[in-house]
């Protein structure tokens, strides 16, 4: 198997990291437990190592195990990063069977055996040689095998593996290789270095400072300067100027005034602030508590997705640790409040959100006003996604300029993807805006697999901006990462979702995909949404089904283009998008999937004529 | 109470400032298609029917949520529009059971008349024939909720005039539906005082006299007066 490698250092002030912090000690192994490796088995996976260094040679007792956040690779999961000499190294456990996770197959020898040989190793390529199959569970070996000797690190002659056992593979990642190389880390700067559930090590690495020095030092309108002059647009969706947003919020008549994170990130496939949420939960606490301060908002509130347990739960730790310390809560002049939702993907929707904050039906209300002119309870608030607040106190560490440096002359600074599909390399990454497709789905995500006894292979096209964006073509690939270009493509950055889409994949059934999402998920207040996205799935179902005739696909483009026009909220505006774009760059298998006209079946159903009024509507309102 | 100037389908018009456009569009003397709009309710902009096109705004917006501002050009009858109230209008009929030949509101619907104006006689779109209650649980009216068209009306009507708040919606796109109470029979819920106002309410058949037959609800003679009135207060902040 390939490897792909570690995670750059974090690249922090000279000072902040080298100050003996607890982040740094001799050795240590970084388990990512985050929700991808999770599913590895991350859990058992780290107990095991724990348990076993408990009853390990005093040997291990100088190495750190530790919980972080996402190791970035996460297709490789359960992954750990060790530090020792020579490191950092990245390692990954798999296992032979597809169907076991490998965290939760590993045997308590096994775990002794990977906890002796990092406690031990002179360097990684000691570590990387360590034979697992030679530790495995004895119940397991077939009869009269040889026990395995006392040396877990490189058994020259390992028992062979018993049949019908759960083999585990061990292989180290190459961190030089592009998808680590090529990222950027701002936003997920400490995650996967730190223990997300411990406040220390991120104080240790200066979280919190930039709070402190608004609250000494700088003035909401200094504050509000910075964030204007870095360029920084928002990560939820939209690229709204996030100091504009500020102004707008501060200079509201004088009165209460809240803050709120969006957490409620649900486009499918995208997971940059989940892991954000469980990888440096206090960085975002930061950067809220910062926008409050600007804002001159006292109290706030993150609304997390009831599918993120363990989002929350680390979010729910950092907060009252974060309490515990004085640095946020009663005396610090912001109170900050989870809230969970409750599973609709229409509260991510500003105002749905604010609603439902209130206790409300999560329904989206016509906007002007703006939740920034009147929001909870009537009060100007300030409604910012996970990411455009998580890189807020870089911006104020480093400086507006240094942060308007990166990116394009429109989109600043970096961005964080999610990629997933049909990909190799499945996994977060974090790049400069502007970065092009090609580099992060080829160069570094390593393209789609050639599909056995397939001809072709390789991407057919990137599905970016979920329910409300568009797929981008697989010859377009060179375009750069940015919020105009993709808009120009009729896609969208959406939060940072990125699908790849293999050659095996029809571009109609994808379209019917997201068009179902937006029927299961419409809230239901405005006609155009409710009804017309329902139409528009039955419209694709009969096409897919072979039973459309080429004239329908006028009548679904007409369709899409009311229901893009009129309906009430972000959901039904965007919905036809995955249908529109597909249309535009793949028409050909929409053609192909019509039959051609056949009297009979003209006679068979309800004609869809196009009578004088139903012609294509006239003028090109987006 | 200062006033403010727009153009409206070409005609310029004065009206008092924090109006509507929808109300702007009544003062000019012009009519615009509505649904989920009552006089004296609290708009939502549910219907879409309303929608306007302003000049220098990509996106359409509704005349009844939104407020007429100094200077604006605005367009309430263009072909594009037309087409879109068109399209609106078959939906709702494809997406309910309305079968206009028997029902209670023949005549004085609202819905029905829409699609007269519109010149609607059939949906292009396939009718979805969802299945739906009927609630004739309560002593003097009834829900017929397959000729409910989710505009919330007497949710609102029974929320924000009579204080009782029986109805609401519940559920999720096209499994939207209106419930009495907590999801009660209409009969059982203590909180309504039977005063009909939602039925007076109700744009279509949904909500209607238990004694009425075919084509036999009619409006009421002086309700709709009443919420003018109540509508020339100061408008009140959504929600
Ligand atoms: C249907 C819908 C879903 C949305 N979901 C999210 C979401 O999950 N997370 C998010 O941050 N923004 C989401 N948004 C965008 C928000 O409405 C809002 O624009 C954003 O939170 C503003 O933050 P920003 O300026 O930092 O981007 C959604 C919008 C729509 C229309
Ligand atoms: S567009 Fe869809 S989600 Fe938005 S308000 Fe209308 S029905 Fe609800
Ligand atoms: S009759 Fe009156 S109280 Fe009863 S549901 Fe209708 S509006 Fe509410
Ligand atoms: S019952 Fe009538 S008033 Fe109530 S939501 Fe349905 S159509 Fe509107
Ligand atoms: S979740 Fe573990 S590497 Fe991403
Ligand atoms: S009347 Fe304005 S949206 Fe229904």
């Amino acid at each position: 198997m390939a490897t792909v490698g570690a995670l750059p250092r974090p690249r922090e002030p000279a000072g902040e990291l080298a100050q003996g912090s607890p982040v740094t000690p001799g050795r240590q192994l970084r388990c990512c437990t985050a929700s991808g490796c999770r599913a590895g088995g991350a859990g058992p996976l780290i107990e095991a190592l724990r348990q076993a260094q408990a009853v390990a040679d005093p040997a291990a007792n100088g190495l750190v195990i530790k919980s972080v956040g996402c190791l970035r690779l996460c297709s490789r999961g359960p992954l750990l990063a060790w530090d020792g000499p020579g490191g950092p190294a990245l390692f990954a456990l798999g296992s032979t069977d597809p169907g076991t996770a490998p965290g939760a197959a590993i045997g308590p020898e096994q775990a002794r055996a990977l906890v002796l040989a990092a406690a031990t190793a002179p360097g990684p390529d000691t570590l990387a040689a360590l034979d697992l199959e030679a530790w495995r569970p004895q119940a397991l070996l077939p009869e009269g095998s040889p026990s395995p000797g006392p040396s877990p690190v490189g058994v020259a002659s390992a028992p062979p593996p018993s049949p019908g056992g759960i083999g585990l593979t061990w292989d180290q990642m190459d961190l030089d290789h592009p998808f680590f190389a090529l990222q950027q880390p701002l936003v997920l700067l400490h995650c996967g270095w730190i223990d997300p559930d411990s406040i220390e090590e991120a104080l240790a690495l200066g979280t919190y400072g930039q709070w402190r020095r608004c609250r000494s030092d700088l003035s909401p309108e200094a504050v509000r300067a910075m964030v204007h002059r870095s360029g920084l647009r928002g990560r939820g969706g939209a690229g709204y100027p996030t100091g504009l947003k500020w102004d707008t919020v501060a200079l509201q008549p004088p009165g209460p005034r809240f803050v709120v994170c969006n957490a409620d990130e649900g486009d499918p496939g995208a997971f940059m602030d989940r892991s954000v949420l469980e990888g440096d939960p206090h960085r975002l606490l930061e950067g809220l508590a910062i926008a409050a301060f600007a804002v001159g908002a006292e109290s706030g509130f993150l609304y997390v997705r009831a599918e993120y347990p363990l989002a929350i739960e680390r979010l729910r730790r950092a907060l009252k640790q974060a309490h515990q310390k004085g640095i946020l809560g009663p005396g610090t002049g912001l109170e900050l409040e989870l809230r969970v939702g409750a599973g609709a993907y229409v509260c991510g929707e500003e105002t749905a959100l604010l609603q439902s904050i209130q206790g409300q039906r999560g329904q989206p209300r016509p906007r002007p006003p703006y939740p920034a002119q009147s929001g909870l309870w009537g009060a100007p608030t300030l409604i910012n996604n996970v990411e455009t607040l998580a890189v807020v106190p870089a911006i104020l560490r480093r400086g507006a300029e240094w942060f308007a440096a990166i990116g394009t002359d429109t989109s600043k600074g970096t961005k964080v993807f999610s990629l997933s599909g049909a990909v190799r390399r499945t996994g977060l990454v974090e790049v400069p805006m502007g970065t092009s497709l090609r580099t992060v789905v080829e160069t570094m995500g390593g393209g789609v697999p050639a599909a056995p006894g397939s001809p072709g292979g390789g991407v057919k096209a990137v599905q970016t901006g979920g329910p409300s964006g568009g797929c981008i073509p697989a010859h377009l690939l060179d375009t750069p990462v940015d919020y105009e270009s993709l808009q120009a493509l009729g896609s969208a950055m959406g939060s940072g979702g990125m699908v790849v889409v293999g050659e095996a994949m029809a571009m109609p059934e994808l379209a019917r995909h997201f068009m179902h999402f937006s029927v299961e998920e419409s809230c239901g207040k405005c006609l155009p949404c409710r009804a017309g996205t329902v139409q528009l799935e039955q419209l694709l179902d009969r096409l897919l089904a072979g039973l459309a005739e080429p004239g329908e696909l006028d009548q679904l483009e007409q369709l899409c283009r009311m229901v893009k026009a009129t309906s009430l909220c972000g959901l039904g505006q965007a919905a036809p998008n995955p249908v529109l774009s597909a249309l535009r760059h793949f028409r050909a298998e929409f053609l192909a999937a019509c039959r051609a006209e056949s009297p009979r079946a003209a006679f068979a159903r309800e004609p869809f004529p196009a009578g004088p009024a139903l012609g294509p509507l006239p003028g090109g309102r987006p | 109470m200062a006033a403010l100037t727009l153009r409206i389908d070409g005609q310029a018009v004065a009206v008092p400032a924090g109006s509507s456009l929808l109300a702007a569009t009544r003062l000019a003397g012009l009519a615009l298609p509505v649904l989920c709009h009552l006089d004296g309710l609290t708009p939502v902009g549910a219907c879409r029917l309303c929608l306007v096109a302003i000049e220098g705004q990509s996106k359409l917006q509704p005349a009844c949520t939104s407020e007429a501002l100094e200077g604006q050009v605005v367009a309430t009858n263009t072909a594009e529009l037309r087409e879109l109230r068109r399209m609106a209008v078959e939906l709702f009929f494809a997406e309910g059971n309305h079968v206009c030949a028997y029902c209670v509101a023949s005549g004085a619907c609202e819905l029905q008349a829409m699609a007269v104006t519109l010149g609607m006689d059939h949906s292009r779109f396939p009718y979805q024939y969802p299945l739906r209650d009927v609630d004739a649980s309560h002593p003097l009216f009834s829900l017929d909720a397959n000729r409910c068209i989710l505009c919330s009306r007497c949710v609102r009507v029974c929320a924000e005039l009579e204080g009782a708040h029986v109805w609401d919606i519940a559920g999720r796109g096209r499994h939207c539906r209106l419930v009495a109470g907590l999801d009660q029979p209409w009969g059982e819920v203590d909180a309504c005082t039977s005063c009909g106002q939602c039925v007076e309410a109700c744009p279509t058949g949904a909500l209607f006299h238990k004694d009425d037959s075919t084509a036999e609800k009619h409006p009421h003679p002086i309700r709709a007066l009443q919420l003018r009135r109540v509508h020339d207060l100061p408008p009140r902040p959504d929600p």
